[in-house]
């Protein structure tokens, strides 16, 4: 019996590696796209996640097919569970880098908004944020699991609430480029998003090193952690 | 599955440093373990791991055997098992136990259950009639037999003749049923009625089944203790050994990674 397993979770990994170079890839192709005003780049995203779609689909079938033929246990149940979600959270972040597409192709026929938010720092951050949690999932790193989930998502959260407060206040003093600015707005908020999904990868990964389920735990885990570095 | 009381559920069995021989081979290794009263109770491991010789210290079935040995307290319901005073046929009227052979007696079905009745001088025909009917209701074998209680035993399918060693066994109203292997040479639709079974019986009785089948134990289960090599490696929750078991042994048997 585990020697079928082992096949089968490893042609999941495969299955779910490729999955993720291609989510990491439109991100990265829409963070471009916006950045550098690349409207080709965009249309691009946006006509490949329909491949995105179809292997979200094939990784949950197969899930499914182990779970129904093989009745995992322990770390290899913890392990199909956690693809089926991570699954999940690649798929809706090839969705949103496909929204930060189509407003880069609308941002492109509008002159370029003046801003004091750096929309390029917080793409840098976010598409990091999705590499490392893609590392912590294929490294089974809970440690660095950890610290996308307890810091730097705040940190992302921290750039959006900036993000909000700059741009209002230039939308005030320039209403005459509100849709450029409620752009960049928009994008912000894909990236926030996208952060979060990160932040679930990282938070099943740690459910599937460790078996804990660390979800609406943040404060009880922190104030653990810092308990235990005082002692 | 346990239910969710901060109260430990109260303890039937329990073993502190139990060790057992035969002859020189040291067959159990300190074992000690709580086993709630009311629940299912599993016991897995390889083959020659010590669940068998455990299941069968707790009736004293290993006396039978020249040149055991054992040291250290069993006790059930505080009543201590490794004495000499112990009358071994009161006890195992009180810890009954299910083969993995079934082995009803040639006799009819109407007999078997109410063998250890009879046994025990009880001969009220209405007592019997009772009992019979009561224990293979139990035992959901009532309405397939109920018509042939006088055909003898041995025309029963497999699984029946199963059930009906389980009828059989609680007639006598024991606090403990032992199982070892009860389903292993049943098929796949017999074996999910026993399964159904053990999950009615723990109502009224502790049971300690022995499996190999580790998906069964998974699913019968409150408890489950995985032995190996005459060690008890870790004992948890069933619903915890299955899905984040504390000791890498337990991690690897369940996997199937072992080696």
């Amino acid at each position: 019996m585990a020697i079928h397993l082992m096949r089968e979770t490893d042609k999941l990994k495969k299955m779910v590696l490729s999955l993720a170079a291609h989510v990491e890839e439109n991100v990265r192709n829409a963070v471009r796209a916006v950045t550098e005003r690349d409207q080709a780049l965009a249309y691009r995203t946006i006509e490949t996640d329909h491949l995105i779609d179809i292997a979200e689909v094939d990784v949950e079938e197969e899930c499914l097919k182990i779970l129904a033929l093989h009745q995992p246990v322990a770390h290899d149940l913890r392990y199909i569970v956690a693809m089926l979600k991570i699954n999940r959270d690649l798929e809706r972040i090839g969705d949103l880098a496909v929204s930060m597409a189509e407003r880069a192709i609308q941002m492109v026929t509008k002159p370029k908004p003046h801003t004091t938010f750096d929309l390029g720092a917080m793409c840098d951050r976010c598409e990091k944020m999705v590499a490392r949690s893609l590392d912590a999932m294929i490294n089974r790193d809970a440690d660095l699991a950890r610290k996308l989930w307890l810091a730097e998502d705040d940190e992302i959260d921290k750039m959006m609430a900036e993000a909000f407060q700059k741009v209002e206040m230039e939308i005030r003093q320039h209403p005459e480029h509100t849709e450029p600015l409620m752009n960049i707005l928009s994008v912000a908020r894909s990236l926030e998003r996208i952060a979060d999904h990160a932040t679930n990868i990282a938070k099943d990964t740690i459910y599937m090193v460790e078996g804990e389920i660390v979800r609406h735990r943040k404060r009880k885990i922190r104030e653990k952690m810092a308990a235990e570095n005082i002692s | 599955m346990i239910d969710q009381v901060n109260e430990k559920p109260e303890t039937t069995l329990k073993a502190i440093d139990w060790n057992f021989y035969y002859g020189t081979n040291h067959a159990l290794h300190d074992i000690s373990m709580d086993i709630p009263r009311r629940q299912v109770t599993a016991f897995i491991g390889p083959s020659g791991c010590g669940k068998s010789t455990f299941l069968r210290c707790i009736n004293r079935m290993n006396d039978l055997i020249d040149g055991v040995r054992a040291e250290g307290s069993l006790l059930l319901d505080g009543q201590e098992l490794n004495s000499n005073d112990i009358d071994v046929i009161a006890l195992r009227r009180r810890v009954g136990m299910v083969f993995q052979k079934s082995n009803p007696f040639p006799k009819s079905i109407y007999e078997n259950v109410i063998y250890g009745l009879r046994i025990a001088g009880v001969n009220n025909k209405s007592i019997l009639d009772d009992t019979v009917e009561r224990c293979l209701r139990k035992a959901a074998l009532w309405e397939e037999v109920k018509d042939r209680l006088n055909h003898s035993a041995l025309q029963l399918s497999g699984g029946q003749m199963q059930r009906l060693c389980i009828a059989r066994c609680i007639a006598v109203n024991p606090d403990v049923i032992l199982m070892d292997e009860p389903c292993s040479a049943l098929d796949p639709l017999a074996t999910s009625r026993v399964e159904d079974l053990i999950a009615e019986l723990k109502q009224d009785y502790t049971i300690i089944i022995v499996t190999h089948n580790m998906q069964q134990a998974a699913r019968v289960s409150d408890l489950t203790a995985f032995f190996y090599m005459g060690k008890l490696i870790e004992m948890d929750l069933t619903q915890k050994l299955f899905t984040n078991p504390g000791v890498k042994q337990t991690e690897d048997y369940i996997t199937g990674r072992f080696g």
